[in-house]
């Protein structure tokens, strides 16, 4: 009796699932303008299938119906084989996929090709963050984007390839070390959807997950402004915490006390630690700033020398905040 | 006719059950297996070993479905569940399902249906295995010093900074890669060397066509992934720059170099499936088989087409839209083949005599399986869909569905059909026919909820997943228990039919190939006599003898050589 009531529910679960993100059984949610093209393909080629499959198996299930094995009886004799049948199932199936083929590629070239007045966005991914640089210097943890307008992302990596995947959007595109990827889209309602990485990149993969917040027509450029001026809005330690989550330190330092793949910053400052060289270091501002430039000049006992520089990625204001919010109790009243 | 018949019940050939003389008890003790020439002997050999690789692999599959139960930690920690599915891609793919078919029933059966006493290469074919043992050791010994994390594709860059074993598993996939030529170069040899009288090329049974083409692919692609591999290794371990872009090298350029090996790959794996299910479509349906030369030329265009396509698998790393619109163009012609043998394969059942023996349910399961799994190529091949579908659980589906669905089904239909001449041994009917079932039922809801996860844009290899993508994970691990189930019922038959199974006779369901014309299981020798092949799917040139519950040729001097004729 469990059983099948465990059965039943799972079953109406799943049944409820597609509707998750608010699109079809197939789809998520059609949110840019090549989505609906891509959408059509898809069941264009899903009714094709169907009908190849039902034909097959509809086939096949009369034929083992109507010439089961009975007693006695042998196969009937039938020609083994026929020209002009097995030319018209090649010559079908090859009709078929290339009318398929110049759909797909059609919708490809669209989506490749960004208008020429598109707004542009830089992206970084690396091991397990997204950051989002606007034109104005500014940098997110999140996609912002205008609706209606198209963007273009100018993407690179730090480490490791990446792929940049927003299924709403329908859009992909690797994101490989040492060199620029591009990708573009135009988002056509306002709202918040997710942000994959689908390029597995190691330990926290499945978590570098970011949104794309569309905003409606004439909230982007104020929420960029008010956005771009946290430092003089926010108190130095609420930049500084905003910086922290931002630029990805959470991703290696814990403020629980537990380590990951860098120490833990809970109470950092003014703590004596020993370093992997023999010295013991007091953090105060100067190892902090240090440790922020200069991740290899004098490391933690225990870790590895791991840590990117963030030498020209982060001004002195931003270093300063990040300072002022390592020296406050940080840890305690956080979460994560 | 009369003269003939005793010669060959004389030499223990036609005989009902039970020779005194086989390959099995031709020599005693672990050496004579571990240093046999004989191909029957190190076809069951390989078999062991492939079939406890499909064994540890399938640990590997439980244990990452039971992790993504829910999301978040469920019973391993994220390093753990990524080494999961590196192993479990790794082990499936280089030690299981690449040599699986070829060197386990390709081994055994080739050159029984050649009428012959071996392959041409009798010694290359024991250094095959050999070379499969030692590197399937270094590729399990990466576990233990610390396995990898790379997934089974080793990317670069991740690969050559990740602080894993990826040597050790490298250099093994580079060993095994070498058995797989081997195997290969040797049945090219046998087949072009040693047919029998009357057997032209148009007389192969399509088993050995599908043989064939696939050993073209060994050959002559397994060589780019050992290069492809020494040159990661060299990179790692030398610090050379040829694929990590802060040594100066193009990481994108290791995955081209990876693809041209590991799609071709991919026929590999189901080429030889596709010769299975000639045979058993054609032998229980009691029909000759449908459009022979289609099915024949459709394997080695296959073969050569396989080469071409390898760019697919790069739609969205950027690479040019000239090349994805080639690669897009190319990967659609090789999809035509796959379909004519579908459609051949029903002609064939048209008007037949159809026998639902477990073999034929996994003929027929194929049938359902692989259709979906080729048609769901189509999505992918399209560019516009695919920059949707790329890395997500829709592309693990649609090759589950080709690789498992395809050809594990149909390796599963070749055991069971030849499995009475490999052990001389029938296995129950009945459970049999539960574990058919099971399976058939447990895949398709293991796979078919992530189809429909990946198009809602669940990304693959991810440890944590999204509260809403639960349902489906969820529904895809209990499909994954009733597969397990489903396997352990057929060890445990199987199993029973080796200690307590009934004699097998010579030829219980009524097939025309060579092999069914010598006893249950075969005599070291073989054939004591230089054979005549005819038409290798004219069954009604077999009845069926109730005295020795199988079926014997009506005239048994169709298929001696005419050289012989005197006896």
């Amino acid at each position: 009796m469990t059983a099948s009531h465990m059965a039943r529910t799972l079953l109406a679960r799943l049944a409820a699932a597609p509707e998750g993100d608010g699109g079809s059984f197939w789809m998520p949610p059609q949110i840019s303008t090549v989505a609906q093209s891509v959408d059509w393909l898809f069941h264009f080629i899903l009714a094709i299938s169907v009908f190849f499959f039902l034909l097959i198996v509809v086939v096949m299930v009369i034929f083992v119906l109507k010439y089961r094995r009975r007693e006695g009886q042998e196969a009937e004799s039938s020609p083994s084989h026929n020209l002009a049948l097995e030319v018209t199932w090649t010559v079908i199936p090859v009709a078929l996929v290339i009318v398929i083929f110049v759909i797909g590629f059609k919708g490809f070239l669209d989506m490749a090709t960004p208008p020429a007045n598109a707004y542009e966005v830089l992206v970084e991914g690396q091991k397990w963050n997204w950051s989002f640089t606007y034109p104005n210097g500014y940098v997110d943890e999140n996609l912002h984007v205008p609706v209606d307008r198209p963007v273009r992302l100018v993407m690179s990596s730090a480490d490791v390839i990446h792929s940049l995947y927003v299924p709403a959007f329908r859009i992909k595109n690797d994101v490989v070390p040492g060199r620029y990827s591009k990708v573009w889209f135009e988002a056509t309602e306002p709202g918040e959807y997710d942000l994959f990485c689908a390029e597995y990149c190691g330990t926290s993969h499945s978590d570098m997950i970011a949104h794309v917040i569309v905003h409606p027509v004439g909230e982007f450029e104020p929420w960029l402004e008010k956005a771009s001026n946290f430092l003089e809005t926010m108190t130095p330690v609420d930049a500084g915490r905003k910086l922290f989550q931002v630029r990805g330190c959470t991703q290696c330092h814990s403020l629980d006390g537990s380590a990951k793949t860098g120490p833990t910053l809970l109470g950092v400052f003014g703590r004596a630690t020993a370093m992997a060289d023999g010295t013991t270091v007091t953090a105060d501002e100067n190892y902090i700033r240090e440790s922020i430039l200069e991740p290899g000049a004098r490391v933690v006992a225990g870790f590895e020398p791991v840590m990117p520089t963030f030498q020209g990625r982060l001004k002195d204001p931003e270093i300063m905040a990040i300072i002022e919010y390592l020296k406050s109790p940080v840890g305690a009243s956080e979460e994560e | 006719m009369a003269v003939a018949n005793t010669v060959l019940t004389g030499d223990g050939q036609n005989a009902g059950v039970g020779p005194e003389e086989n390959y099995i008890n031709h020599g005693k003790g672990i050496l004579s297996w571990l240093f046999t020439l004989d191909h029957k002997r190190i076809g069951i050999m390989y078999l062991v070993a492939i079939l406890s690789s499909f064994f540890l692999g399938g640990v590997f599959a439980m244990f990452i479905r039971t992790e993504l139960l829910t999301p978040g930690q469920t019973i391993m920690t994220a390093d753990t569940y990524n080494k999961m599915f590196t192993l479990h891609g790794a082990v499936m793919i280089f030690l299981f399902i690449i040599p699986g078919i070829p060197a386990t029933l390709g081994n055994f059966v080739l050159p029984l249906m050649l009428g012959a006493k071996d392959v041409a290469l009798p010694r290359l074919n024991l250094a095959s295995f050999w070379l499969w043992l030692i590197g399937a050791s270094v590729a399990v010994a990466s576990i233990i010093i610390g396995a990898v994390d790379t997934g089974w594709t080793f990317y670069t860059p991740y690969s050559t900074t990740t602080s894993t074993a990826v040597v050790a598993m490298t250099l093994g996939a580079f060993i095994l890669g070498f058995s797989s030529i081997f195997t290969g170069l040797n049945f090219i040899v046998t087949i072009h060397k040693m047919r029998p009288e009357g057997m032209t090329w148009f007389k192969m049974p399509l088993f050995l066509w599908s043989l064939y083409s696939t050993a073209i692919i060994q050959v002559l692609a397994t060589p780019i992934l050992g290069i492809t591999l020494l040159l990661l290794i060299a990179e790692r371990t030398l610090g050379v720059g040829i694929f990590d872009p802060s040594l100066g090298g193009d990481p994108v350029l290791y995955q081209h170099f990876f693809w041209f090996y590991s799609h071709p790959a991919v026929y590999i794996m189901i080429l030889p499936a596709m010769g299975i299910m000639s045979e058993l479509i054609s032998v229980f349906s009691g029909k000759h088989i449908f459009g022979y030369r289609f099915i024949a030329w459709s394997s080695i265009a296959i073969a050569l087409l396989s080469f071409l396509v390898w760019g697919h698998h790069m739609f969205t790393s950027g690479q040019s839209s000239l090349m994805n619109m080639v690669f897009s163009a190319l990967t659609f012609s090789v999809a035509i083949p796959s379909a004519v043998k579908v459609f051949n394969w029903l002609a064939t059942m048209y008007k037949g005599s159809i026998r639902l023996a477990a073999p034929m349910l996994y003929a027929l399961s194929f049938l359902f399986l692989f259709a979906i799994g080729g048609l769901t190529g189509l999505f992918l091949g399209s560019l516009s869909t695919d920059i949707h579908l790329h890395d997500t659980y829709f592309v693990v589906a649609h090759f589950h569905y080709v690789m498992f669905g395809g050809t594990v089904i149909a390796f599963l239909g070749g055991i069971h059909y030849w499995w009475p001449k490999l052990f001389g041994r029938m296995y129950s009917e009945r459970w049999a026919q539960v574990s058919a079932l099971l399976i058939f039922v447990g895949f398709n809801l293991t796979f078919f909820t992530q189809f429909v996860m990946g198009s809602h844009g669940m990304p693959r290899r991810y440890y944590n997943y999204l509260e809403r993508f639960t349902a489906y994970h969820q529904a895809s691990t209990v499909g994954s228990f009733i597969l397990a189930i489903g396997f352990l019922i057929m060890a445990g038959y199987l199993a029973h039919s080796l200690m307590k199974g009934e004699l097998a006779p010579a030829n219980p369901w009524g097939a025309a190939t060579l092999e069914w014309e010598i006893s249950s299981p075969p005599p070291h020798n073989n054939f004591n006599h230089e054979m005549y092949a005819g038409d290798p799917y004219d069954l009604p040139a077999l009845r069926w003898d109730p005295s020795i519950n199988g079926y014997v040729r009506r005239d048994p001097s169709s298929i001696l050589a005419t050289t012989e004729e005197a006896g």
